[in-house]
């Protein structure tokens, strides 16, 4: 079932992180191609295949970069998104490890079809074996001189998710705290130093010689109408076979889990399942047939995401998965918008008091609340992506909420796989919260 | 140390660009954390005031601002890895060296600590021994990672 035969394509028989090996299996060649055509003519390719962008927020990569001005009196900047820190989300590690020439030639023919000469690749800090492959690469590509007069600079984060969002990676990249910026202007008008830049994804650039290869029309045929192509999906959680998986966009959820992961294992029941990284919202056991596609997922009220598939079994308490989320996100909000930074540290409250038992019925409205005040009053959307999961939970498991302030406590009675877990927010000392007036 | 910063600022158009290259070869070189000198080291060579210097290394979890021991323990705690039992393998560090996570043993050896996601979901539980992935570590292999750090101290 598993098929790679794009982004990981030939991963599997040989060696990728060779120059020589890629090269036998075509590497190098579309760019080569690319080089001799128009910059429109690849736009028009990156149009015709419908590839919508990897990174989670699915925006179409050629109208992207469509926007970047075509004359600039100032340089323009190719970015390459490897910061990969959504919760569950590992495939552009594996994009990174097995083939970093394909990572190499799609931004660098990104880079040709938007006129820009300088690209940076942006990799979160702890991905150390990663930046080292990523730069044997670059070195052989360099001495080969395939980067035809393009700077292709290797740029380590230092441990901030925020810096994965576009307008915080570029303040991360100036030498600045990675506090997003406002919208607008775009990066495309003012991005790097001011100047025009164009954001993307590892996978997004991994795909795009692929796309070259087989034709924009050819490669639109793969997946679904909406989300064509293939992705590299990361499975994780309570299944049998985590791990990365490429496979068409629209297989299942039961597929990938069932037939791919090997099921839930110690003959346990599956209870959840976060179908795009944990930024999005939950499904439910009886949703397991939905396709993982943009529409799909969306009309089941949900997201792909980044791609990132946790399974969750029955021995899960849904109040600690919550507190464990909402711990995340108030570690990582950067502090520069109210909502996020206050309304994390009151998720967090509310979600140990409900956990504790400590809660009264409408706590779990003042939740809600708390969520809905977040939601579309942030500059970026990290506190969307706290307040749309957790308040997902408290919707769909409502009873389960319940029952710990009825009863008091709660129901697993310390058995729960969740049980106790000790997140980074716990080691902060002087790290005072606000106290919940309830 | 200067002018290797100053060469890695070459890179870039701004030289502030090079702030993280440039904590990182300062943290390495104070014994893994960033004593105040480090921050007038860095100021210097890529013209920047310590307070700047300081301001953006406190955002950025990668740099310690305190002590740490000569090797660093990181454990992730997120949701996958929580699901497979992280806990039990944080236990299972906290009774093998006697630290409890955010500190460092006695000796000065090792120091545990507790991380966000560290991308390796599907092969949790992910423990960072000195800037190298572990995948996947269960309760079981604890003692003998910890034997192996005594070993190489
Ligand atoms: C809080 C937050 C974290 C993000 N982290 C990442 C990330 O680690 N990697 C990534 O490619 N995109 C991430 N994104 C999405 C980027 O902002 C941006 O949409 C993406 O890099 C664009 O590339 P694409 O169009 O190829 O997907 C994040 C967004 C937010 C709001």
């Amino acid at each position: 079932m598993p098929i790679s035969e794009i982004l990981l394509a030939g991963a599997s028989e040989r060696d990728l992180t060779k120059l020589e090996e890629y090269h036998m299996v075509g590497g190098y060649a579309q760019l080569a191609r690319a080089r001799e055509l128009e910059p429109a003519a690849i736009l028009a390719e990156l149009d015709a295949s419908n590839l919508r962008g990897r990174g989670g927020a699915f925006f179409a990569t050629g109208k992207k970069a469509g926007f970047m001005p075509r004359d600039s009196p100032r340089p323009k900047y190719l970015t390459v998104n490897a910061d990969e820190s959504e919760p569950g989300t590992f495939k552009d590690r594996e994009i990174m490890l097995r083939v970093p020439h394909r990572v190499i030639e799609g931004s660098l023919i990104t880079a040709h079809a938007i006129e820009a000469r300088h690209v940076f690749i942006y990799i979160r800090g702890e991905y150390l074996t990663e930046f080292e492959v990523l730069r044997a690469a670059l070195d052989e590509a360099r001495e080969a001189e395939l980067l035809g007069g393009v700077t292709l600079v290797l740029h380590r984060g230092a441990g901030a998710y925020i810096c994965g969002e576009e307008t915080g990676l570029l303040e991360s990249l100036e030498g600045k705290r990675g506090q997003p910026r406002a919208k607008p202007p775009y990066p495309a008008i003012t991005g790097l130093y001011g100047a025009p830049t164009l954001i993307n994804n590892v996978e997004t650039m991994a795909t795009v010689p692929k796309i070259m290869e087989l034709g924009g029309e050819e490669y639109a045929k793969l997946g679904t109408p909406d989300s064509t192509g293939t992705r590299v999906f990361s499975l994780s959680g309570n299944v049998v076979r985590g791990g990365n998986y490429e496979l068409p966009n629209g297989t299942t959820l039961r597929e990938l889990i069932y037939d791919i992961g090997g099921g839930v294992p110690d003959g346990r029941e599956l209870k959840a399942i976060i179908p795009g990284g944990s930024s999005v919202q939950i499904l439910t056991a009886d949703q397991v047939d939905t396709p993982l596609s943009y529409d799909a997922m969306r009309e089941a009220g949900s997201s792909v995401g980044s791609g990132a598939i946790i399974v969750i079994d029955d021995r899960a308490c849904i109040v600690q998965l919550g507190l464990r989320v909402a711990q995340f996100y108030m570690h990582e909000s950067c502090g520069k918008c109210t909502p996020c930074r206050e309304g994390t540290r009151w998720m967090v409250q509310l979600l140990n008091r409900i956990e504790d038992g400590d809660a009264e019925e409408d706590e779990l409205d003042l939740l809600l609340d708390v969520c809905d005040r977040i939601l579309g009053h942030c500059l970026c959307p990290l506190g969307d992506a706290a307040a749309m999961p957790i308040a997902s939970y408290v919707d769909k498991f409502r009873d389960e909420f319940r029952e710990h302030v009825r009863a008091g406590r709660c129901p697993y009675g310390g058995e729960s796989s969740l049980e106790r877990v000790f997140a980074p927010v716990d080691q902060h000392r002087g790290h005072p919260t606000v106290e919940v007036a309830t | 140390m200067i002018d290797e910063i100053r060469r890695v600022a070459e890179q870039y158009p701004v030289a502030r660009s090079a702030i993280l290259p440039a904590l990182r070869i300062a943290q390495e070189r104070h014994g893994g954390w960033l004593p105040p000198e480090a921050f007038e080291e860095v100021g210097e060579a890529l013209d920047l005031t310590p307070a700047y210097c300081k301001a953006v290394a406190s955002f950025y979890d990668m740099f310690h601002l305190e002590p740490v021991g000569r090797h660093l323990v990181e454990l992730c705690t997120n949701v996958s890895c929580a699901l497979v039992g992280a806990q039990q393998v944080l236990e299972a560090f906290e009774e093998e060296l006697g630290v409890r996570p955010g500190e460092t043993t006695e000796d000065g050896a090792v120091t545990l600590r507790t991380i966000e996601c560290a991308g390796g979901c599907g092969w949790g539980t992910v423990v960072v021994v000195d800037h190298r992935y572990r995948e996947p570590v269960r309760a079981e292999d604890v003692p003998g990672i910890v034997q192996e750090l005594r070993d190489a101290d």
